[in-house]
């Protein structure tokens, strides 16, 4: 298991190189770089604009300027943010606490929602309930998710109920913590909502078909013969076998975490990662692009180790290897 | 013989289908008495399957219902109980092994814990006295390495030790029925016979009531006393088992038989059956056998025969037989 683990790590290291470099390449092929506004800009001495890029190394071919950077990057030393002025891999941290608290928020009621009702409409397949929820979440997987948050936003303008956008509210400096949190819950809502009711669609008729699945399965209708109550042939024996695709699910979405949030982040002007990469490739702020990239890659790789080794721990024919 | 124990009165166990109803159970009777091995005996398709799970009332639903008839056990109809009665009387006094061990067991649960859920929901045994038993049963149907077995999962074990699990799971709060459909079909053949051996000697020390479902006459042989045909969702024909291999009375009967490798003489071609089963939702008027059958008179596409005794022991349902319909009811050769 542990040796799994670890091969599995080393596996990610020609990985990352590989998105690295690509990601570099990719950005050399639009013409100029984060000086090219200053340049246009006649305030700013040509002179400042030859030093910047010195400083910054973007005078070298870029071959050269990815050695530089991978060669930093290995001493975790992801330099720093043209725009910001400040440590890339500071800005990335503290970005990604916010979109870890809106993807946390957003799978638990994505989560929370679709496995509970998943496993009710199979148990009543081709009821009405069932019927009417299959139709709704049809609705949410086809919905874009900028339309949902754009209702989420139109629905707080106009009760004035809950915050429109932002993560706090102007004055929250001056609240005490306990309000500064309950504000920042607040905040919270409309996009967690938008991001979890998108979500909970595909995952709802995953969930519902692969019970459906299982509970067709020899054992369950064996479980029942035996003198089971219901409940128990359903969530110990139907439920614990149609969970496993499930999980697979689960990695995937844990690994899309960053994506799945950077459209909401943007319409709902969400302060995490998300915004923050738009915003930097928009801005050409080279280093803070490639700290981001790779920060995300290597979160999608996380993801998807976490996801087998949960199927693993979930199901005994995998665990063999 | 002493009174039976169930009695399947009339039994019609019906699907709806998006081409029609189909009845794939469609009027059977039957006893199985005290200690007896009774074999059901008939084609796949023919419904065998679905008169156990009737019998366990676990019909799939929502296709599946039971159109009508009784099922009496202990002097009771138990298409009266209500849902929790039934489920009291499941995996305790009626339990089932199915016929795909690979797929009859859970496959993230060790067999320890499905043997002793078996019995905790019985309140037979808990805790460590369960798992104990679940020891005990595992001995008891032949598995060398109990004690390493318990802790394995179903994918761990080969066909014969899963449908040896399964065998101990359903004997493990002593039923007085077991239904065993098709128990030894997905098996290797020495496998088979070590499963049937050990399902007869367990029938006998515990003294229970087996009802065996096959395909294959040579199994019925082996095991069971009596043996009931099915074909078509009916029983057509019930014998002491030694007298039906020895004296067919039934063109189907005598068809399976003739058709068994082991009946056939040397260099000479095997029988085979003309034909299928119809689909069970469109069974014709008459005789259900009739379009296949060597003895078919005019009668025979028109009239469904009604049973004919054919002696305390014996039945058949065959217009040959029918002194009323039959003129002509010259007891017939073997085909072949
Ligand atoms: N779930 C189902 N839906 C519709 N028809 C079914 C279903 N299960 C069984 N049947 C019908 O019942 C007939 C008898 O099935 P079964 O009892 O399984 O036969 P066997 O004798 O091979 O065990 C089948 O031919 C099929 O037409
Ligand atoms: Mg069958």
């Amino acid at each position: 298991m542990l040796r799994y683990i670890v091969r599995r790590l080393l596996h990610m290291i020609p990985l990352l190189l590989g998105i690295s470099f690509i990601s570099f390449g990719i950005q050399q092929l639009a013409p100029g770089n984060f000086t090219t506004v200053m340049k246009a800009d006649p305030t700013v001495s040509p002179a400042y604009v030859r030093q910047l890029e010195h400083q910054f190394g973007l005078d070298k071919p870029w071959p050269v300027q990815y050695v530089l950077w991978l060669r930093n990057a290995l001493h975790l030393n992801f330099g720093y943010s043209f725009a910001y002025k400040t440590p890339v891999a500071q800005l990335i941290f503290q970005r990604m606490g916010n979109t870890f608290i809106l993807a946390v928020a957003s799978m638990i009621i994505s989560w929370g929602l679709a496995i509970p009702l998943g496993v009710w409409i199979a148990v009543r397949k081709d009821s009405w309930l069932d019927r009417i929820v299959s139709i709704l979440s049809f609705a949410g997987i086809s919905a874009p998710g900028f339309f949902l948050a754009l209702l989420a936003l139109l629905f707080a303008e106009h009760t004035g109920f809950l915050p429109v956008g932002g993560m706090h509210a102007p004055e929250a400096y001056f609240f005490t913590p306990w309000h500064n949190f309950t504000d920042m819950l607040a905040h919270l809502i409309l996009p967690a909502l938008v991001l979890g009711v998108g979500g909970c669609a595909g995952i709802l008729r995953q969930m519902r078909g692969s019970m459906l699945d299982t509970l067709g399965e020899i054992y369950v209708q064996a479980a029942r013969s035996r003198g089971l109550s219901e409940n128990r042939v359903i969530w110990k024996h139907a439920f614990r076998n149609a969970l496993n695709p499930l999980i697979t699910l689960f990695g995937f979405s844990l690994a899309g975490l960053l994506s799945g949030s950077a459209l909401v982040e943007n319409v709902m002007a969400w302060p995490g990662l998300g915004k923050l990469i738009l915003d930097a490739v928009l801005a050409r702020d080279l280093y803070l692009v490639m700290g981001s990239f790779v920060m995300g890659a290597a979160l999608l790789l996380l993801g998807n180790l976490a996801a087998d080794i949960m199927l693993m721990a979930a199901d005994p024919r995998i665990r063999m290897e | 013989m002493h009174s039976p124990i169930l009695k399947v009165q009339n039994l019609h166990t019906w699907f709806e289908t998006p081409t029609g109803t189909a009845r794939a159970v469609d009027g059977v009777n039957f006893e199985l008495y005290q200690g007896e091995t009774l074999a059901i005996v008939g084609e796949s398709g023919s419904g065998k399957s679905i008169t156990a799970l009737s019998l366990m009332q676990l019909v799939p639903e929502p296709a599946g219902y039971i159109e009508k008839g009784s099922i009496f056990y202990k002097n009771r109809d138990l298409l009266d109980l209500t849902w929790e009665e039934m489920r009291a009387l499941r995996g305790k006094d009626i339990a089932m092994i199915f016929q795909e061990p690979m797929t009859s067991l859970n496959p993230v649960l060790t067999v320890e814990k499905q043997i002793v859920e078996a019995m905790q929901v019985h309140g037979t045994a808990t805790g460590a006295e369960a798992r104990k038993r679940a020891v005990d049963m595992l001995n008891k149907v032949g598995i060398r390495s109990p004690q390493q077995v318990v802790r394995q999962f179903p994918h761990e074990l080969s066909g014969g030790m899963r449908q040896r699990v399964m065998i101990a799971i359903a004997l493990s709060n002593n039923p007085q029925i077991l239904l065993a459909d098709e128990p030894t079909t997905a098996l290797d053949v020495t496998v088979q016979a070590q499963i049937l051996d050990l399902l007869a000697s367990l029938q006998k020390e515990l003294g229970m009531s087996m009802l065996l479902i096959t395909h294959d006459l040579g199994i019925v042989a082996r095991v069971a006393q009596r043996c009931c045909v099915m074909y078509a969702g009916q029983i057509v024909e019930e014998a002491p088992t030694s007298e039906l291999l020895k004296n067919p009375q039934h063109p189907y009967t005598r068809g399976l038989l003739a058709s068994l490798p082991s009946r056939a003489r040397r260099g000479q071609e095997l029988y085979t059956l003309e034909g299928v089963v119809p689909p069970p939702t469109r069974w014709p008027k008459g005789c259900r056998f009739a379009l296949r059958c060597p003895n078919r008179m005019d009668i025979c596409k028109n009239v469904l025969p009604g049973e004919t005794a054919l002696s305390p022991q014996r039945r058949v349902s065959c217009h040959l037989y029918n002194s009323d319909s039959a003129e002509a009811a010259v007891p017939l050769e073997n085909p072949s």
